[in-house]
């Protein structure tokens, strides 16, 4: 009896909350794909269709002219900004991730006197946000006359102290000690069997650490912002700003300005995509403690 | 003093070359680029200019709490701050509501193609903000917009809806990334929980609401942190905005206050400006943080 009270309950709700629960979906599909999905029709137009076909629909499909042309516009800068965004954001991820993985993993697995102290001073700095702090940074290297160059932009963008803290937790989670008590019977040094042993068990965290520094390097505006003047050393989202504040000006900018924000977000998707196991793994070991 | 009561002593430094492997790199760079910074900025907030007559040479000198008598009389700077607070207040539940509504659907039996609709709402996190609000200003021009027939009539670049224009492109850009941290939350919760509510009939909204949500309130808190943190450092999208509406003026948020007075150049007065704007930050997320923790634990 009781079995068929559970069954009539899942069979009327299946009836009327599913279709409610799809239609919902498809809302929200519908609001989140939409404009990505004019961005790209967009960048396939060439100016004057541009304005006079279905902004939902194609045109001429002109996407690789476009992207010719932005390539040649003012000696290709664009792509410059491009390269700019990678190094910044790629190898600024890549060294971070290793800086907060080794923290996070010698606070979790070392007993040394101000621990917790320290911990809880880079706990402090994950509430402290990056925009926050670009006004100081500036003052700082105006002092030391090093505003407006790479290192302005890239260094800062080394630290992350949210990663100390994801790193800590996996590690506690997920590196057994008698691990890595049998790594030093065997003679191994404590440096060594981090490398070999402990990274390879960090990996997922290490994944998740590296996308959403890498992410927020690259979207990061207010230090390039504040730090540089010279065009050469912008990265994309800098240099898109600036062309789209001119395109009142210069009316031919707006079409450069579309496919190049659709090209600049082409490389975060691809990141986001091809990580994807590891990433959603990850995630949830942030957002459960 | 025998070596081992030594070596118990000697614990808290037990492998000291490799702490300061492990440490080093991070402790320096958190210490150059995090704290000296903000003690920077506090030292800098401290001075004031002064100038001999007019076009006098001018030298920095030690000003006490001066430029922060002038933050608190600054009525732009606080119409900024009561801007993004009513944009929070406004924008962070609406925005977690959403994100926590579809991570229960997508962890619901009700819905098909989760792995899809996972990425469709995840995908916007991929654009910056600057990218996001050049494309949603399109999207609201009057005349490009595919939706002129709404654009046309509703005037979303204008002084009444500027700032709820730009709430939606945040929660467009964000939604999808704090839905993917609850959802984390919830895929990690075992499924036999479930079984005893599921034998005696309870419906899915029902096991959301009394079972699932109770166990994610710690991911929900820290999202709502997060949200609250980047409303108050709202900057690049404003700044964007500013291209396509005259409604944004330069002192719109809290940071186009900080960034438009560092230009003038006014270092000390954009410093306090800082200052003040980190600890209301800090203090912010911190009651959040204290408040839900109450709740949990009563």
């Amino acid at each position: 009896m009781s079995t068929a009270v559970t069954r009539r309950g899942a069979v009327r709700e299946s009836l009327l909350s599913r279709s409610a629960a799809m239609l919902v979906m498809l809302i929200c599909a519908f609001y989140f794909l939409v404009p990505i999905w004019w961005l790209f029709v967009a960048s396939t137009k060439d100016r004057s269709q541009f304005t006079t076909t279905n902004p939902l629909w194609f045109g001429d499909f002109n996407l690789f002219e476009n992207i010719g042309t932005l390539a040649t516009y003012r000696d290709g800068v664009f792509f410059r900004w491009m390269l700019n965004s990678v190094l910044y954001a790629g190898a600024g991820a890549l060294l971070a991730t290793l800086f907060a993985t080794m923290a996070g993993y010698a606070i979790a697995k070392y007993a040394f006197r101000g621990r917790e102290a320290a911990f809880n001073i880079i706990l402090g700095g994950v509430l402290v946000p990056a925009t926050a702090l670009a006004l100081p940074l500036f003052l700082l290297f105006s002092q030391i006359g090093a505003t407006n160059t790479f290192w302005s932009v890239f260094l800062p963008s080394l630290v992350s102290p949210f990663g100390v803290y994801l790193s800590r937790i996996y590690a506690t989670a997920s590196v057994p000690d008698e691990l890595l008590e049998a790594a030093r019977l065997d003679g191994a040094g404590e440096v060594r069997t981090f490398f070999t042993v402990a990274t390879r068990l960090m990996a997922p965290a290490m994944v998740t650490m590296f996308l959403f520094q890498f992410v927020s390097i690259w979207n990061n505006f207010f230090l390039p912002l504040i730090m540089l003047r010279d065009e050469d050393l912008f990265p994309v989202t800098m240099g898109l700003y600036v062309w789209n504040t001119q395109v009142s000006q210069i009316p031919e900018i707006r079409a450069y300005v579309i496919v190049g924000a659709l090209l600049s977000i082409i490389p975060l998707i691809i990141a986001f995509l091809g990580l994807q196991r590891f990433w959603r793994n990850g995630l949830g070991a942030g957002g459960l403690k | 003093m025998t070596a081992e009561t030594k070596a118990r002593r000697r614990r808290g430094i037990r492998h000291p070359v490799a702490l300061a492997v492990f440490l080093g790199p991070f402790t320096i760079l958190f210490a150059l680029f995090y704290a000296v910074p903000i003690g920077y900025a506090v030292y800098q907030s401290l001075l004031t200019v002064e100038r001999e007559g007019t076009f006098g040479k001018a030298t920095q000198v030690f000003g006490g709490l001066t430029q922060y008598v002038q933050v608190f009389q600054n009525e732009a700077f606080w119409s900024a701050v009561l801007r993004v607070l009513t944009f929070g207040i406004v924008q962070v539940p609406i925005m977690l509501g959403v994100a926590l509504l579809l991570a229960l659907l997508l962890d619901s039996p009700l819905v098909k193609g989760k792995k899809f609709f996972r990425l469709a709402f995840f995908a916007p996190y991929a654009v910056p903000g600057v990218i996001a609000a050049i494309m949603w200003g399109f999207l609201y021009s009057p005349k490009l917009s595919p939706f002129t027939a709404i654009t046309g009539q509703v005037d979303f670049l204008g002084a009444d809806l500027i700032l709820w224009a730009i709430a939606n492109v945040v929660t467009w850009v964000y939604v999808g990334y704090n839905m993917l941290i609850i959802y984390s939350a919830l895929l990690s919760i075992p499924a036999d929980i479930y079984e005893a509510a599921r034998l005696d009939g309870a419906s899915q909204a029902r096991i959301a609401w009394s079972i699932k949500i109770p166990l994610v309130r710690p991911a929900i808190t820290l999202t709502a942190i997060f949200s609250i943190i980047g409303t108050l450092q709202l900057l690049a999208e404003p700044q964007v905005f500013k291209s396509f509406s005259s409604a944004v003026t330069s002192t719109f948020t809290p940071n186009l206050a900080i960034y438009s007075t560092a230009a003038v150049p006014n270092v000390n007065l954009a410093a306090a400006f800082s200052v003040v704007l980190a600890l209301f930050t800090f203090a912010l997320s911190f009651g959040v943080l204290k408040y839900t923790q109450r709740k949990d634990n009563a």
